[in-house]
């Protein structure tokens, strides 16, 4: 993801972005020290000076956060600061929206509601939206890849059929559902692929740190 | 000396605009020391002004030009080893401020020269010259005209850092602006309030103003006004009971910032 970014450099391989591509990034959490006194409002605004009151509420009601624009962005709570990042960096009108594990720090009935905001986002802005996730079971049934990162790439496809579950769908909503899929290998402890004795290496060591 | 005299002297006006063009920058900049968290870094610079005092003896330099030139010399080495983060930067300051301040003592040993420590460690307001004046007004405005073109970016860099670089703010470029408008800021304020209370000078008006702000913007300028309250606080003491004029406005600060605790949120 950071080398998507462009916040690192990669040591081999090549990152192809499109000239001007408008990316609205929502870092994992955003720590804000008490002794900056700073506005929702204001935040959204930082950056982009043509992003009029209007806008930046319009932005924070769709995220159902428009009560917080005059807070002060060091008294958020966990949830609200994760609406407030998503409701920035889908103010930035952006072609990609690059979301670093968005419910981190949502307690588990507001992660569903997390997931199905960012669907009806992408349908709204009509962009791409690249998310890191670790809560597997929670993967949105809306996403169309899934790339299974441990240290190198596991799999990488199309999640399967959304589980009909009524548990599930009653506790996180219907846009939600587990992602299940097999791996070929598994990892230790220390996330090293453990090799069935006596087989060929599952992995080529190139592809390791991808 | 009467009153009246003493209003007509000019080392009292010099003292005074050189306290005031001080807090005047060093208000926004202490904001950025206190959000960022960065007052060891400001002590870290003040620690190298005795090597640059003694370069400048050396060099034929003006004291404050040298110290200047010392304070961004080592602000370039902080962004730089900060950037490879293999220490944390608390152990680079601790490592580098102790360095530099042992560095400047083995120089002034070196080169045989008297070095007025006093003055170095608690400031010399009412010695300042018309040619510091100078100096000090060119720099101040410089880091002036920096801090209004940067704000923006420098505020999105304090809150997030990844967030700013992907949304194109040149971060390290701010950074080093950032830490290189400190050590121009020190080298002036040096003067005022000396090498041991400098980061007094910046983190006192900004901490008092936190309280009274609900904008980044407001609390710099009230900061700014603080910090020009303080010097002529500090400088009315000085003269009227003729205690050390950059200690005497470091209490006031602190005097200052003690009263607004008092109001409510």
């Amino acid at each position: 993801m950071r080398l998507l970014l462009g916040l690192t450099k990669a040591t081999s391989g090549s990152v192809r972005r499109k000239p001007g591509l408008r990316i609205g990034y929502m870092p994992q959490r955003l720590q804000v020290d008490a002794s900056l006194p700073m506005s929702v409002q204001r935040f959204l605004q930082l950056g982009q000076a043509d992003l009029s009151a209007e806008r930046a509420r319009a932005a924070l009601q769709r995220v159902g956060a428009e009560h917080l624009s005059a807070t002060a962005l060091a008294d958020l709570s966990g949830g609200e600061m994760q609406r407030v990042l998503l409701a920035r960096a889908a103010s930035r009108n952006p072609q990609l929206l690059v979301l670093d594990e968005p419910t981190q720090g949502v307690d588990l009935g507001g992660q569903g509601e997390v997931y199905q905001l960012i669907a009806a986002l992408r349908d709204e802005l009509g962009c791409g939206v690249l998310l890191v996730s670790h809560d597997l079971h929670l993967v949105m049934a809306a996403t169309d890849r899934v790339l299974c990162i441990n240290q190198h790439i596991c799999c990488y496809g199309h999640p399967e059929q959304v589980s009909r579950d009524p548990a599930y769908l009653e506790l996180f909503g219907d846009k939600v559902a587990p992602y299940t899929h097999d791996h070929d290998h598994r990892h230790d402890i220390g996330g090293d692929i453990v090799r069935p004795s006596g087989q060929e290496p599952l992995h080529n060591k190139q592809e390791r740190g991808k | 000396m009467q009153f009246g005299e003493l209003l007509q002297s000019q080392f009292l006006w010099y003292a005074l605009a050189a306290g005031i063009l001080v807090a005047l920058v060093s208000g926004p900049l202490g904001c950025f020391a206190v959000w960022r968290r960065m007052a060891y870094f400001g002590d870290t610079l003040a620690h190298s002004a005795l090597l640059g005092v003694t370069l400048g003896f050396a060099l034929h330099l003006m004291p404050t030009l040298a110290v200047g030139a010392t304070c961004c010399g080592l602000a370039l080495i902080l962004v730089y080893l900060q950037q490879r983060q293999q220490l944390s930067l608390d152990t680079l300051l601790g490592i580098l401020s102790h360095s530099m301040l042992a560095l400047g003592i083995v120089a002034v040993s070196l080169f045989e020269i008297r070095v007025d420590l006093l003055s170095l460690l608690l400031g010399d307001l009412l010695a300042v010259s018309s040619r510091d004046l100078l100096l000090m007004s060119t720099t101040a405005a410089l880091i002036a005209a920096l801090m209004y073109f940067l704000w923006d970016k420098l505020l999105a860099f304090t809150l997030h850092e990844e967030l700013a670089a992907v949304e194109g703010v040149p971060v390290v470029r701010v950074r080093l602006a950032l830490m290189l408008m400190l050590a121009l800021l020190i080298a002036i304020a040096m003067k005022v309030v000396g090498v041991l209370l400098i980061t007094a000078l910046l983190i006192i008006p900004a901490a008092a103003a936190r309280k009274l702000s609900n904008t980044p913007e407001r609390m710099a300028a009230l900061a700014s006004a603080i910090g020009c309250l303080a010097v002529v606080l500090g400088l009315a003491a000085s003269v009227l009971w003729d205690t050390p004029a950059g200690p005497s406005i470091v209490l006031s600060a602190g005097i200052v910032f003690l009263f607004c605790q008092f109001r409510k949120n």
